[in-house]
């Protein structure tokens, strides 16, 4: 059983192995200094017959004990920094070319979702509106424009690994690309009011021609 | 020493840096009380949400984001620095030092009760109509900036002002430490024979007197939205949310340090007395942690990595957040060596030093997770998040903490605390410390967001509620093992064995002096002859040197 919620986005499986990485590099030095102390306080507890030996750690020889071990945490920590630059850039960078793009807005404590309707623009009168459920089709860039009305919201996919705060007086554009059609949830992950614990949409990942039947029955017509 | 006839009638109103120290210690643990019921309640309706809390009720969802916004206020800034900076500081660096008081006494009692008035409107703040503060404890506008978005007005405008008086106390408390440090050192006390805890008692103070100042003036600009009207953080009136959170972090993430570094203070004390060992790498220490301080300032948009910030400030923040595990690498690669060949006792100041040790590794790898802006994209706002900080911040105040009670207990009150009751306080407090924390990290991998009262009403979330019951049950008895320190605490206060004036046979100034030191701590001001770690010295008569006892062999005085 994996300790993540499934992963049905594109860079989601680039996120979990990151974790892994800084996982098996952390969980190394965890084993390693907690075996030492361990092994130290057993080794070197207090008998009669022993005595503590004089060793002050000020000299570059001896003090070489410890900076080694930190020079090597210096090397580990720029593998990381370089390995997640990779990551970072690729899902906050530049949004790639989309084929759907969505506005939603967050308010307390809803999700407000807007489609460009058939003119393919916003803020005109085919515009279709909808709460909480955010309808998309599986295996296609999605561009979210992320809005709020009031207060900081956060735009949550557990199942994609995305999350942006949605700020009042900007608009934060987001994207994802989900690899199977299914129902996930978006909660807020910003603390943003009483309503806050509850305040959840549904995201409706479809297969291609499920999703041109919603846009049929739901969409104004041309 | 500037007692006036009425201070001296009213010890309360003491200019005693001693006596200061114990009025600070009283005060937070005051709040250390409440901001435990805070997590009581907090657990329960996690686990069993919807349920009455048992002794409270039914908990609101409102009244339970004031509870997780006070439960935060009270624990960094009424528990952690007024025990670790202000107690201890106050009790120990005259102390070491070898002064008689700090060097500007009046200001000291002054800083107290501008304190001590914070803490009273902090208070007041639980009963005004509407509640306390509820926008979380950073305060993130315009949730804060708008008495219509939480419906708390008085609430919030007395939480600010409480922490403004609590940062001009500790801003007080700062310049006094300082002044005390740099001016008051005995005879022969140079800054390299300086006990490390007063260098990281230092090193907070100044990280504190720096950082403190843009947040004070982000906290009149959120009054003032909230009061007069002007628009600062709300976008409607060409106002920007971000804003206030590059000045909370500006400050927030600093304070981190101002928290730890005292705490990993007190460790650094009580391992080399108990391994009867120099502490390994003194200098080494003392450089490290200057580094850290000072990158300390370049970190802080880790925590807005998802906020909206262009996302190409993420990775410059990212490599200096994870940069600053090195400092931190090397204190504790040091405290590990200082163990190496060293003749360890297990009393009770020990364990907690060790449990401090063991505790915080582990809190500062799960920061590197938290440091990589991708994972971060994931695990930002979840348990994860909170399991890590608890690691550090519960090891840093509480075990820290406990370890530095326990261990200057006797020279604060002349008496010994209860080594047995100690022991099984600490191996309570151990293990069901791990048994609430770790198992938060999955149910903050399974995804579950911070400040959310009720798990259940999310679907993905409700496979964890198993885990989320665990964690209750084993905080409920973590919070209950306290009450074997509060029993040995005041019990030790009436009936503890007499202390000697050196029961630890330790080697800094401190000792040298009787239990509790009396009002101008020193018969006579001691002369410094050596660095404060010389254990098992080959040319000292016994296993410890005190930092005053001059010796006639050539050898031992060139150390």
């Amino acid at each position: 059983m994996s300790w993540f919620p499934e992963n049905v986005s594109t860079f989601g499986g680039e996120i979990d192995s990151l974790f892994y990485l800084i996982l098996y590099i952390t969980g190394a030095w965890f084993l390693l200094t907690e075996g030492l102390i361990l092994f130290f306080l057993i080794r070197y507890r207090r008998r009669a017959s022993a005595k503590a030996a004089y060793i002050p750690g000020n000299t570059l020889r001896q003090a070489a004990w410890i900076l080694v071990p930190c020079l090597i945490v210096l090397i580990l920590d720029l593998w990381i920094d370089f390995r997640g630059a990779a990551v970072w850039a690729r899902i906050k960078g530049k949004v790639p070319a989309s084929d759907l793009m969505i506005q939603v807005t967050g308010k307390q404590f809803n999700w407000e979702i807007v489609y460009p309707g058939p003119d393919g623009k916003f803020g005109t009168e085919d515009d279709f509106q909808i709460e909480n459920e955010l309808h998309v089709p599986v295996g296609k860039v999605v561009r979210v424009v992320l809005k709020s009305k009031d207060v900081i919201h956060s735009f949550f996919l557990p199942h994609l690994r995305l999350k942006q705060d949605a700020v009042p007086g900007r608009e934060i554009h987001a994207w994802f690309e989900a690899t199977r059609p299914g129902q996930f949830e978006i909660p807020c992950a910003e603390l943003c009011g009483f309503g806050h614990s509850g305040m959840n949409g549904q995201l409706i990942v479809h297969t291609p021609e499920e999703y041109q039947k919603w846009v049929k029955d739901h969409w104004p017509k041309k | 020493m500037g007692e006036g006839p009425l201070a001296k009638k009213m010890r309360i109103f003491s200019t005693d840096h001693k006596v200061i120290a114990k009025q600070y210690l009283s005060v937070g643990l005051f709040w250390a009380v409440i901001g435990a019921l805070t997590a009581y309640m907090i657990r329960w309706q996690l686990a069993y949400p919807e349920t009455e809390v048992p002794g409270w009720g039914f908990i609101a969802p409102d009244f339970y984001n004031m509870l997780v916004t006070m439960h935060g206020t009270i624990m960094v800034f009424f528990v952690a620095m007024p025990i670790l900076l202000a107690a201890f500081g106050n009790f120990l660096i005259p102390l070491m030092i070898g002064a008689q008081d700090m060097a500007f006494p009046r200001l000291n009692r002054l800083s107290f009760w501008v304190f001590a008035l914070a803490s009273f409107i902090l208070l007041t703040s639980f009963f005004v109509p509407g509640g306390a503060a509820s926008a979380g404890w950073t305060g993130y506008p315009p949730l804060s900036a708008k008495v219509a978005y939480t419906g708390v007005n008085w609430g919030l405008n007395l939480w600010l002002l409480a922490l403004a008086l609590e940062f001009a106390s500790f801003l007080m408390g700062g310049v006094n430490f300082l002044t005390t440090a740099i001016n008051l050192r005995a005879p022969g006390m140079t800054f390299f024979r300086l006990p490390l805890l007063v260098w990281m008692e230092l090193t907070a103070a100044v990280i504190f007197m720096l950082s403190v100042g843009p947040l004070i003036a982000g906290a009149v600009m959120l009054l003032m939205d909230r009061v007069i009207g002007t628009t600062f953080y709300l976008p409607e009136g060409g106002g920007e949310p971000l804003l206030w959170q590059h000045l909370f972090w500006f400050f927030g993430h600093p304070e981190v340090y101002v928290i730890l570094l005292p705490g990993l203070g007190l460790v650094l004390e009580v391992i080399p007395a108990f391994s009867r060992k120099p502490i390994f790498g003194y200098r080494a220490i003392i450089y490290s942690t200057i580094a850290a301080g000072m990158l300390s300032f370049v970190v802080w948009a880790h925590h807005q990595f998802i906020s909206g910030m262009d996302p190409r400030l993420a990775m410059p923040f990212s490599i200096t957040t994870i940069i600053i595990s090195v400092p931190f690498a090397l204190i504790v690669f040091a405290m590990i060596a200082t163990l190496w060949r060293g003749s360890i006792s297990f009393s009770t100041p020990m364990l907690f030093a060790v449990g401090t040790l063991a505790v915080f590794i582990a809190g500062g790898l799960t920061g590197i997770f938290n440091g990589s802006a991708a994972v971060d994209i994931y695990i930002h706002d979840t348990y994860f998040i909170v399991a890590h900080f608890h690691f550090t911040l519960f090891s840093a105040v509480f075990f820290a903490g406990f370890a530095g009670l326990y261990f200057w207990f006797p020279k604060m009150f002349g008496r010994m605390m209860n080594e047995t009751l100690g022991k099984i306080h600490f191996w309570l407090t151990f293990v069901f410390f791990n048994a609430v924390f770790i198992p938060m990290h999955f149910v903050g991998l399974g995804g579950m967001m911070r400040r959310i009262a009720n798990p259940m009403q999310y679907e993905f979330l409700q496979p964890l509620q198993p885990l989320n019951i665990l964690i209750t049950v084993a905080a409920i008895v973590l919070l209950l093992s306290q009450l074997l320190f509060v029993i040995n605490f005041f019990w030790s206060l009436r009936a503890g064995k007499k202390a000697e004036s050196n029961p630890w046979q330790a080697n800094t100034l401190e000792w040298s002096t009787l239990s509790p030191p009396p009002h101008a701590n020193f018969e006579k001001i001691p002369t410094v002859y050596r660095s404060p770690y010389e254990y098992s010295l080959p040319e000292a008569p016994q296993d410890w040197l005190p930092q005053d006892l001059p010796l006639t062999s050539p050898a031992a005085a060139r150390r």
